[in-house]
């Protein structure tokens, strides 16, 4: 009863997020309605950032203190912050390419979300290679740790090298910053699609946890 | 003290073991060869040319090379569980880590400089005037492959199909490396020969960052 009412709850506000991002927020001046994708694509980049930090956490947590349901919550997120980034690595050359001309440029931004999908990949695809599963969780892990403090490396050093992305409207300095009308469309999507990644976690949480029994009762059976 | 002196013994054990077979080094150098050859195919190897292009290719080749060397530090102990005898014998497990990524580092660094006269006479790229400051480019950056290599053999060395997974889970966490190593490099092979200090910076922050990564969580990933 609980889940479906913040299911509903989810639907309603990524119903009312969307009609806002075309009918309440007023047309970009040089962009045009393209500038619309913004808020998808940028809220989408934060909350898959937040799934990812729950990874690490989780990651964390499980070192230390070894209760599956870290591991559970770990893979999870992850999972979940993956398909956010694929959202923002799809819209994102949709609006680059009527903007800047072209589809993909191996700018800073983008080339480190293109290496933070990777590495997710990476961490997604070794924990179906590895059996047992204390070991999965434990080897994952520590990946996982290695890949988040890999995050802000991979960002220094793709931003020494180049930028053309535009620097942050937000709290980027004099000279930026966004309509307030904008602003609180934005703040809207933000809170829908964080909230789809909390209901869409949750879903995915419980599902690993039944395979977790599953796997259990499978080798209690094998060992009878 | 008693960690350097566990490091010591255990470094001596794995340059006797590689000794005795010598078939890292020279698999890594021929493969490295086979690059360097193959590489000349795709663009005109002149030295306008080389210098644009050289610096890129070279580290690609030395990354893809230690993702093949790297394979064997785990793997080799696995043979005869000699791990288990490893970890009984050292008082603290990061010797084990600190041993292999010594010996790794060491090994990697002796093809590098073998490997760099014949990419200077076959790419004609002067080399010997910026020996010093580009010997500095291959220790840091290396020592970074091998920092984050070593925690990711012993990673990947616990699942299926490790000979693949290795390249898989390395190369994305090796990115700002390769970026940084590669600026280095051609900076040193430019006109006008630079030593780049402040990616040598980065590259040493990237090894200190993973070295205690390594040091925190190295442990748990020895265990049975």
């Amino acid at each position: 009863m609980k889940k479906n009412l913040f299911a509903l709850l989810v639907v309603l506000m990524l119903g009312w997020a969307a009609y806002a991002s075309f009918f309440v927020a007023p047309t970009e001046n040089t962009m045009g309605v393209i500038q619309r994708i913004f808020y998808l694509h940028m809220p989408s980049a934060i909350v898959a950032f937040c799934a990812f930090l729950v990874t690490f956490v989780a990651n964390l947590l499980y070192v230390f203190r070894r209760q599956q349901r870290w591991d559970w919550l770990a893979v999870s997120a992850a999972e979940v912050g993956l398909a956010y980034i694929t959202v923002v690595l799809i819209t994102g050359p949709i609006w680059a390419h009527p903007v800047w001309g072209i589809w993909w440029t191996w700018d800073a931004r983008l080339t480190s979300t293109f290496v933070l999908w990777l590495l997710y990949i990476s961490y997604l695809l070794l924990r179906t290679l590895i059996e047992d599963p204390h070991r999965r969780a434990l080897a994952s892990a520590v990946y996982g740790i290695f890949a988040f403090l890999d995050v802000p490396l991979v960002h220094m050093s793709i931003r020494w090298w180049r930028t053309q992305h535009p620097q942050p409207v937000l709290m980027g300095g004099p000279g930026t910053g966004l309509d307030s009308r904008m602003k609180i469309v934005l703040l809207y999507s933000f809170i829908a699609l964080l909230s789809l990644m909390i209901f869409l976690v949750r879903q995915r949480y419980e599902l690993e946890a039944m395979r977790g029994q599953a796997d259990v009762l499978r080798r209690e059976a094998e060992a009878a | 003290m008693a960690l350097l002196q566990t490091t010591a013994t255990l470094f001596n054990k794995e340059l006797r073991t590689e000794l005795r077979s010598r078939e890292l080094i020279t698999t890594t150098i021929v493969f490295i060869v086979l690059v360097v050859v193959l590489f000349s195919f795709t663009f005109d190897p002149t030295s306008t040319e080389s210098r644009r292009f050289g610096p890129g290719l070279l580290w690609l080749a030395f990354l893809f090379a230690a993702s093949l060397m790297l394979q064997p530090c785990f793997l080799r102990e696995q043979l005869n569980d000699t791990l288990s005898a490893v970890r009984m014998a050292s008082p603290d497990p990061f010797a084990i880590f600190l041993a292999k990524l010594a010996a790794n580092t060491m090994f990697l660094l002796l093809t590098e400089l073998l490997m760099l006269p014949v990419f200077a006479v076959l790419y004609n790229v002067p080399v010997w005037h910026v020996l010093p400051s580009l010997a500095l480019v291959l220790f840091s950056g290396s020592l970074g492959i091998c920092v984050a290599g070593t925690g990711v053999a012993a990673i990947s060395a616990q699942a299926r199909m490790r000979e693949l997974l290795l390249p898989l889970l390395l190369l994305p966490l090796l990115s700002p490396v390769l970026i940084a190593s590669t600026e280095a490099t051609a900076a040193l092979l430019a006109g006008q020969p630079v030593l780049r200090l402040d990616w040598v910076g980065f590259l040493a922050a990237f090894d200190l960052v993973f070295l205690t990564a390594l040091w925190l969580f190295g442990e748990f990933l020895l265990e049975e």
